[in-house]
């Protein structure tokens, strides 16, 4: 299929990619990466968590340097090395987090860094700083004022200040990365109407979104990808959102050995209702029984690791109940951990581990309490409860006086699970307890995780792998937007569906 | 990798940080000793030894507290204005009641409420302790000011300034007092399960308060046993003394700091010990009475001390960024 010119009749396209490799430790993160960009389209990206989205981004703007692969810019050959590079090629990134300076006005921030000489030298000429910024933004029809404080503007205007600065380094290749997420309906149409005029205009629109409709309402052409591969690219008349879904998900290799099918569900370890909080949740419903792994899935962002936070009572919320064993618990984390509920957090090194203390100093942490009750520490017992511990996760570490912090992810991740372990924890809630781990490791975190609700504890896990989820969970809850968008009972727990109710479909 | 170091473990002495970071404060103590009996007749006597260590311990309750706050990762920048409040409203009481206890319980309740209020202000109000510890500093001082307004009190019981200047056995009552302290202070920091939270909160303040430690009540009672510290030292800063003016505290807090420093304790939290602040002060000291002993001009002592403190800080990043590369 000769690849379709949207936008008149340009010879070559403005930025072609031609086999891209980024692998990292263990990682293939772009595999042979193809596809041309050409003026005035629109380009959607697809693809799951992980799929080479970020990684494809970063290599566009500089932040990464391909490790194969050519890119030709209007059909010149060049490279990428540096953000530098990359703005003389007019590509410029608007990232979901802002690098906007919040105390400086729209029209500063547009020309920061590259602010105009005044005649004076050394100082800089305000007025044309003002005039050169009324300019940009007249251009794609904003009225936004351009000596209020960036701070001032709420999100959907912040973002109209990052495109002007885009334009303002006569940027012709756009790369947006879920713009729409934290826009109002009104501000989605007013951004959309932007878009259509650049393209108008010959600007070329690279676009990752997770949500359907946009996908099919703005896209000139949809490319998806998987695993770091191109799976295809399609135009969007000849495709539907089912084939999209299938195309992301396609098959994976089942690497994870899957549990028995033959759960004792016990007591109900974890009940919530109506959880509502200012993290952006809103009326959480969910059980977990002792003897299941629940998993919680949906999309970075979707509200997963808040949710997890509210329950264990390390964030506010505004309304809803938490039941822990039958007891109604409004407490804080350290409430929590006295009715015995972990919680393995996302980060293992900013929030699970004190990084600079031994490993045994991190197992008896949670449990200092529970294994000294007249507060009298004794340096002996500890150590032996720590070797028990160490011995009994087989944590390889050459001691447990050693810091923690040269230790592997993997063993990382155990001393966090073992800490939990020794504070006779019997609700667990897992948050990304894979990330960063070899598959080895991995292996055995779930070897544990099985352990553990086959002794009758109780397992709520997030996960943003996929087929984890649908090897390990027993059944799962997904979220999308802050709120359980349904639950997937084990017959029905495959990615499809997940993805499914997971993606947006206005 | 992992699996290679467990199945052919080291047979390595692994000394904990804290040793080892002792040890080297204890070889400078030597060698600074060494140094200044060479020097100076006058250094070797029991009589300049027993008042450095007299001096030290002054350094040593001011900077114990301290040492407790700077653990959890957290500054209190009020202690010398704490103490000049202590001093100047327990000098009052003293001398209007004639009771010595009830001035010393003046002094430490006073100094438990200012910490009180400097834990309020960093765990309820949320307030970086540095700024709110650095408001309270004007604060206490400026209440001071008003409560001495201009005056100066002085003459206190024979029996109150024996907890300054008295003997017992030929040694000073302060350094029986550091001593026990001291013990006091390896209990509380290294063998109760509070000690072992305070070191967990220093090295990771989000890490602790998820695995379940109470962080807030822990910092509060950190600050307030460090204003209650600063009480302490304001009752014996006052019994040596023996007179108490508005601007009694007002140098204090900065050679505390560097007490601390040069004892080890890491200013990011959740590494150094009291042990380590208590050689800190007693090093600070004895540079300064080694100054003193060879007539050196006293402008001189900022800037030492300056020195002294880049080079502790730049001599722990040295050692601990070997040991943790290994």
């Amino acid at each position: 299929m000769a690849p379709r010119q949207t936008g008149g009749d340009a010879a070559a396209p403005l930025l072609e990619l031609r086999g891209i490799c980024k692998t990292f430790p263990g990682v293939r993160a772009l595999d042979n990466v193809s596809f041309p960009i050409w003026p005035g389209e629109i380009h959607m990206l697809c693809g799951e968590n992980g799929a080479g989205k970020s990684s494809l981004m970063k290599v566009l703007c500089g932040a990464y340097v391909a490790d194969e692969g050519e890119l030709f810019h209007n059909g010149e050959k060049v490279e990428i090395k540096s953000t530098l590079d990359a703005r003389k090629f007019g590509i410029a990134v608007i990232f979901q987090e802002f690098s906007l300076v919040p105390y400086l006005s729209v029209a500063q921030n547009i020309y920061l860094g590259r602010e105009f000489a005044g005649k004076v030298p050394g100082t800089i000429d305000r007025q044309k700083i003002r005039s050169e910024a009324q300019r940009v933004l007249g251009m794609i029809g904003s009225d936004i004022a351009i000596d209020a404080p960036v701070h001032t503007l709420g999100v959907a205007q912040q973002q109209i200040v990052e495109i002007a600065k885009a334009l303002s380094q006569n940027a012709r290749i756009l790369v947006m990365d879920e713009p729409t997420s934290a826009l109002s309906d009104t501000e989605t149409e007013h951004l959309f109407g932007m878009m259509r005029r650049l393209k108008a205009a010959g600007v070329a629109i690279v676009y990752i979104s997770h949500r359907m409709a946009e996908v099919f309402l703005l896209g000139d052409r949809i490319t998806i990808l998987r695993d770091g591969k191109k799976v295809a690219t399609v135009l969007p008349d000849e495709t539907s959102p089912g084939d999209l879904v299938q195309k992301m998900v396609g098959r994976k290799v089942d690497a994870i050995h899957r549990r028995g099918a033959n759960i004792k569900a016990g007591e109900v370890a974890l009940d919530v209702k109506g959880l509502s909080g200012p993290s952006g949740i809103s009326d959480i419903h969910l059980k977990v029984r002792a003897g299941e792994i629940v998993g919680l899935c949906g999309l970075v962002g979707s509200g997963r690791t808040e949710v997890a936070r509210a329950v264990f009572g390390a964030d506010r919320v505004s309304a809803g109940e938490v039941t822990f064993f039958g007891k109604r618990f409004s407490g804080g984390p350290d409430e929590a951990t006295r009715r015995g509920v972990a919680l393995i957090p996302e980060s293992r090194k900013a929030q699970g581990l004190a990084l600079i203390r031994s490993v045994g100093d991190n197992i008896v942490v949670a449990a200092l309490d529970r294994l000294f009750p007249s507060h009298v520490f004794h340096r002996g017992k500890a150590g032996k409860v720590a070797q028990a511990m160490i011995k009994k996760l087989r944590i390889s570490t050459p001691s447990a006086r050693r810091a923690v912090q040269v230790l592997s992810g993997g063993n990382q991740q155990k001393v966090v699970i073992g800490k939990w372990l020794t504070a006779d924890a019997r609700l667990f809630i897992f948050d990304e307890p894979t990330r960063g781990i070899d598959v080895g490791a991995k292996a055995e975190i779930f070897a544990l995780m099985y352990d553990l609700v086959e002794n009758g504890a109780a397992i709520l896990m997030i996960s943003s792998e996929l087929s984890e989820i649908v090897n390990v969970c027993d059944r799962a809850y997904v979220m999308r937007e802050g709120i359980i968008a349904g639950e997937l009972s084990r017959e029905r727990l495959n990615e499809e569906n997940i993805l499914q109710l997971g993606m947006h479909h206005e | 990798m992992s699996q290679v170091e467990a199945a052919a473990p080291k047979f390595k002495l692994t000394l904990s940080r804290d040793v080892t970071d002792v040890a080297y404060r204890l070889l400078a103590v030597a060698l600074i000793c060494v140094t200044l009996s060479l020097v100076s007749d006058a250094f070797l006597t029991a009589n300049n030894l027993l008042n450095v260590l007299r001096q030290a311990s002054l350094v040593f309750f001011m900077a114990s507290g301290l040492t407790l706050v700077i653990l959890t990762g957290k500054i209190d920048l009020s202690i010398g204005a704490t103490v000049g409040l202590s001093a100047c409203v327990a000098a009052t009481i003293i001398k209007s009641t004639g009771s010595p206890w009830l001035g010393a319980a003046a002094a430490i309740g006073i100094g438990g409420i200012v910490g009180l209020g400097n834990g309020l202000m960093v765990t309820k109000l949320r307030i970086p302790s540095f700024i709110a510890t650095y408001g309270m500093l004007w604060v206490a001082q400026g209440a001071t000011y008003y409560y001495m307004s201009g005056q100066s009190v002085y003459g206190f019981p024979p029996g109150f300034r024996a907890l300054g200047s008295g003997y017992l056995l030929g040694i000073p009552i302060p350094i029986y007092l550091m001593i026990a302290f001291l013990v006091i202070g390896y209990f509380f920091t290294k063998r109760t399960t509070y000690g072992q939270q305070i070191y967990a909160i220093g090295a990771n303040t989000v890490a602790a308060r998820l695995s379940g430690i109470p962080v807030n009540s822990r910092l509060n009672l950190v600050f307030v046993l460090s204003g209650a510290m600063a009480g302490l030292a304001s009752l014996i800063y006052l019994a040596r003394l023996n007179s108490a003016e508005g601007d009694i505290g007002e140098t204090l807090t900065l050679p505390t700091i560097a007490a601390v420093v040069i004892g080890g304790t890491s200013l990011f939290g959740g590494v150094g010990s009291l042990f380590g602040t208590f050689i800190g002060g007693l090093i600070l000291t004895l540079i300064l009475n080694g100054m003193n002993l060879l007539n050196l001009n006293a402008n001189w002592q900022p800037l030492v001390t300056g020195l002294i403190v880049l080079l502790a800080v730049w001599l722990d990043m040295k050692t601990r960024s070997k040991t943790d590369s290994n």
